[in-house]
Formats: C-alpha cells, sequence, structure tokens
C-alpha cells in the first residue's frame, strides 16, 4: 500500500448555522483517483476546498503530504496541492503561457524562462500549443478549462483537486476536458474529482465516495457502488441520475 | 470700449502670458504631484482598510472619513495658517500640495477598495489555489485587474485635484489663478482672468473627454 497523501479525521465545517461538514473520515493514498459523487449540497465541493484551504475547518484535522494545515498553515497545504475550478478562474489580464508559468515563477522560484519552458510542455500535453500567446477570453470553455489543468499541473501538486470541471463547459465540450483528465490519471497522479460525470467516474476511479448532508454516506470501488449500492440515499441517488 | 478691448485685449494678453505661463507650471507641478501622492496613498490606504488588523483598518477608515467630509479650502487654511502656532510652517506649495494629497489619498483609496473588491471572487481563489503570497496575489492578479477597473474613475478623481489647485491661491501661492488676479490689477483688465479660465479648459477638457472615452470602452468590453 502507498502512503496516504491526504488524511481528513472528523472535519467539521460549518456556515453560520449552516453545517457544510459532519466530521468528515477519509484518506486517500499516493496515486489513487479518488472521485466524490452526491447531490447538490452535499458537502462534495466544500470538502475539497478544505483539502486547499480556501474554506477552513472549524474542527478535526487535515493533514497533507505529512503537515497539519490550518490556521496560520494555509500556504503549505496550498502550494502542495493543485486545484482545477468549475469556471476556470483564469488570470484574464495573463497570456495563456504566463498563466501556467506564474505558480513555478512566483512560487517554486523558477526563472521565468525556465517557468515558461515547463508551462510549454504542459500546454502541448493538453493540446492547445497552438494557442500559447492567446488570452483566456479569447478561449472557449473547454480549451479554458485545459488551461486550468495545466495551470495547476505547472506546481507539481502532489494532489490535483477537481471542483465540477465540466459543469460549466456546453455539452460538446465535456470530451475534451474529460479526456485530458483521463490522460493525467494514468500518469499516477493522486486525483480527487468532483463531478457528476458518471462515466467518467466508472472508468477512472479508483475508489467513488458518496456523500450526502455534510457526511460520506458510502465508498467502494465503482463495481461495488454502481452495480451493488447498499444504501438506500446512494440507490436513489444513482437512480435519479441514469435514469434519464 | 469695446467688450473687445475690456475681455479679449490682445495687447494686455501678449504682455501678461509670461505671468500666466509661469503660474501654469507652478499649477501643473502642484496638481502632479498631488495626483501621484494621491495616488499612492490612495492604494496603501486601500488596503489598509480591506486587510488589515482591526485597530489599522479602523485608522484608515476614519482617515478616509474625516478627508472626504472636510472642504478642501478649509483645510488649507488650516495647514497654512493654523500649523504654525505648533511649530509646522509649510511653504505655500509645500501647504497645498499636503492637503490636496491628504483628501485625494481619501477619495483615492475609496475608488480603489471598488476596484479590487470588483475582481472576482475566483481570482483570488485562483491565485490562492496557484500558492501564490499574499503580495503576489496582489502585485501578480489583484491589482492589474482593479487598476483598469478604476482607470476612469481615478482620472476624474485626477482632474478634479487638478482644478482645485486654484484654490492654492488662497495661501498665496503664485499659481494660474493668483498670476491672473496679479496680472488683472497690474494691467487694469481682465482679460488676464479670461486668459486663465481658458487655460484651464485647455488642459482640463481633453481629460474629461478621455474619461468618457475610457467609460465607453469599459462599458463596451462587457466586465
Amino acid at each position: 500500500m502507498t502512503q496516504p497523501i491526504i488524511e481528513m479525521k472528523g472535519v467539521v465545517k460549518s456556515f453560520g448555522q449552516f453545517h457544510a461538514l459532519y466530521g468528515i473520515d477519509l484518506t486517500i493514498r499516493e496515486g489513487e483517483i479518488v472521485v466524490i459523487i452526491g447531490p447538490s449540497g452535499s458537502g462534495k465541493s466544500t470538502l475539497i476546498r478544505c483539502i486547499n484551504q480556501l474554506e477552513q475547518h472549524n474542527s478535526g484535522a487535515i493533514v497533507v503530504n505529512g503537515i497539519e494545515i490550518g490556521r496560520g498553515r494555509r500556504r503549505a497545504a496550498q502550494v502542495e496541492v493543485g486545484m482545477v475550478f468549475q469556471s476556470f478562474n483564469l488570470f484574464p489580464h495573463m497570456t495563456v503561457l504566463r498563466n501556467v508559468a506564474l505558480g513555478p515563477a512566483r512560487v517554486r522560484g523558477l526563472s521565468w524562462a525556465h517557468a515558461e519552458e515547463r508551462a510549454k510542455r504542459l500546454i502541448v500535453r493538453v493540446g492547445l500549443e497552438d494557442h500559447i500567446t492567446k488570452y483566456p477570453g479569447q478561449l472557449s470553455g473547454g480549451q479554458q478549462q485545459r488551461v486550468g489543468i495545466a495551470r495547476a499541473l505547472a506546481m507539481e501538486p502532489k494532489v490535483l483537486l477537481f471542483d465540477e470541471p465540466t459543469s460549466a463547459l456546453d455539452p460538446e465540450m465535456v470530451g475534451e476536458v474529460l479526456d485530458v483528465m483521463q490522460q493525467l490519471a494514468k500518469t499516477g497522479v493522486t486525483m480527487v474529482v468532483v463531478t457528476h460525470e458518471m462515466g467518467f467516474a466508472r472508468k477512472v476511479a479508483d475508489r467513488i465516495v458518496f456523500m450526502d448532508g455534510g457526511r460520506i454516506v458510502e465508498q467502494g470501488r465503482p463495481t461495488e457502488i454502481f452495480n451493488a449500492p447498499q444504501d438506500p440515499r446512494l440507490r436513489s441517488f444513482l437512480q435519479a441520475i441514469l435514469s434519464h | 470700449m469695446s467688450i473687445f478691448d475690456t475681455f479679449l485685449n490682445w495687447k494686455v494678453f501678449v504682455q501678461t502670458l509670461p505671468l500666466l505661463l509661469s503660474g501654469l507650471t507652478t499649477t501643473l507641478t502642484l496638481g502632479i504631484t498631488a495626483i501621484i501622492l494621491g495616488f499612492i496613498g490612495g492604494l496603501v490606504l486601500s488596503l489598509v482598510r480591506l486587510y488589515a488588523n482591526t485597530p489599522f483598518r479602523q485608522l484608515a477608515i476614519a482617515y478616509i472619513d474625516v478627508f472626504r467630509s472636510i472642504p478642501l479650502l478649509v483645510l488649507l487654511v488650516v495647514v497654512y495658517y493654523a500649523l504654525p502656532f505648533v511649530g509646522i510652517r509649510l511653504s505655500p506649495f509645500g501647504a497645498a500640495a499636503s492637503a490636496l494629497s491628504i483628501v485625494s489619498a481619501a477619495y483615492s483609496a475609496e475608488i480603489f477598495r471598488a476596484g479590487i473588491e470588483a475582481v472576482p471572487r475566483g481570482q483570488f481563489e485562483a491565485a490562492h489555489a496557484v500558492g501564490l503570497s499574499p503580495w503576489r496575489l496582489m502585485g501578480d492578479v489583484v491589482l492589474p485587474q482593479a487598476l483598469k477597473i478604476v482607470i476612469p474613475p481615478i482620472t476624474s478623481n485626477s482632474i478634479n485635484v487638478m482644478k482645485d489647485t486654484a484654490l492654492a491661491s488662497v495661501v498665496a501661492m503664485p499659481d494660474l489663478l493668483k498670476q491672473a488676479t496679479q496680472a488683472q490689477a497690474l494691467a487694469a483688465n481682465p482679460t488676464p482672468l479670461i486668459s486663465a479660465a481658458l487655460i484651464y479648459i485647455a488642459i482640463l477638457l481633453p481629460l474629461v473627454r478621455l474619461v468618457s472615452i475610457f467609460e465607453k470602452r469599459l462599458a463596451g468590453r462587457g466586465r
């Protein structure tokens, strides 16, 4: 068994009166592809946003790459964890190249020349070599999201988080982004993916985590989750999502 | 005497022009100094107001509110005529530049704050996710976008500062207006005043136009 890269113990997050996470225990090992599914409002996004501290948990412990994160240790997590956003969030005033090179140059301390070299390799890898000098506004949604993936990869993170990476895309662009993610999954990088793309989950995930009401209700291999769901909530969720 | 001899007297105009131009130089120097200091001060104040710890934040809020409430002329008179009683004696230029910068910084701070707050949350999150330090986050990601947003209001504020330099004539600073009134007394003819008015318009009208163009362009881009 490989090393655990993320360990969450009793993680609680509330927004005022509303409890988004009720004591989450979750261990993710190096190289694992974990897909988190569940109805909207079930806490999936909050969970991964806690892992890189875009949301700060109220109690419990989160250990990323051996470092307990939390107050005062926010950046430690952010430097080791890459994030791909639903709405891309590329920097609109920078070219594609600059977007991807920024992290390595500013955070990893690479020279701009080295950072751009690394950025170019990644941009080629996501198939956008013809768009290197363009600005995000000149790209389609699918292309922007692939830049988002390259930007996250450029930091050589220990873990890549995906927060509904295809939910804001037109249907014809979902495929190109999922293809890149699938390629990525084969390279051994650790991925935690929140998505409604059940085809992707079934094909790519090592483990599927089903959440509802701020709790992890059931988890297991894709075959177990899809073919033999135990919890009635998971069953009705799958029925609702797969029936149309 | 015809209206031309009285208000647009060519001979008087030519005679007093050197005086007016020296006044114009002073006005521009004063205006640009205050605009630059107000810009820097405003930027610092807006960051303190948004991100500093509570006592500093409250100080920034107090500063911004107080200096947006006080009439500039009153502040100028206080700085020039009252401060000497506590041993602070400023030249007319120093007094005018301080008063203008202090007030401009307060207004600029509110403009910058609005600009920073207009940058989408996702930009901050993406910068955090990339692991940027707070300074890099501001310098590389947020401020370039915020500054673009505030170009029209900041230009507008700069026009106001330039116009308000005329108040400095009250503290005997030889700016454009002061020199014009001087010249009018010497020539016993109001032509220098008309000339001064036209010079102000000639300098500021293009800037006013520019603001409209900026605003249109920003609106056209739809963000």
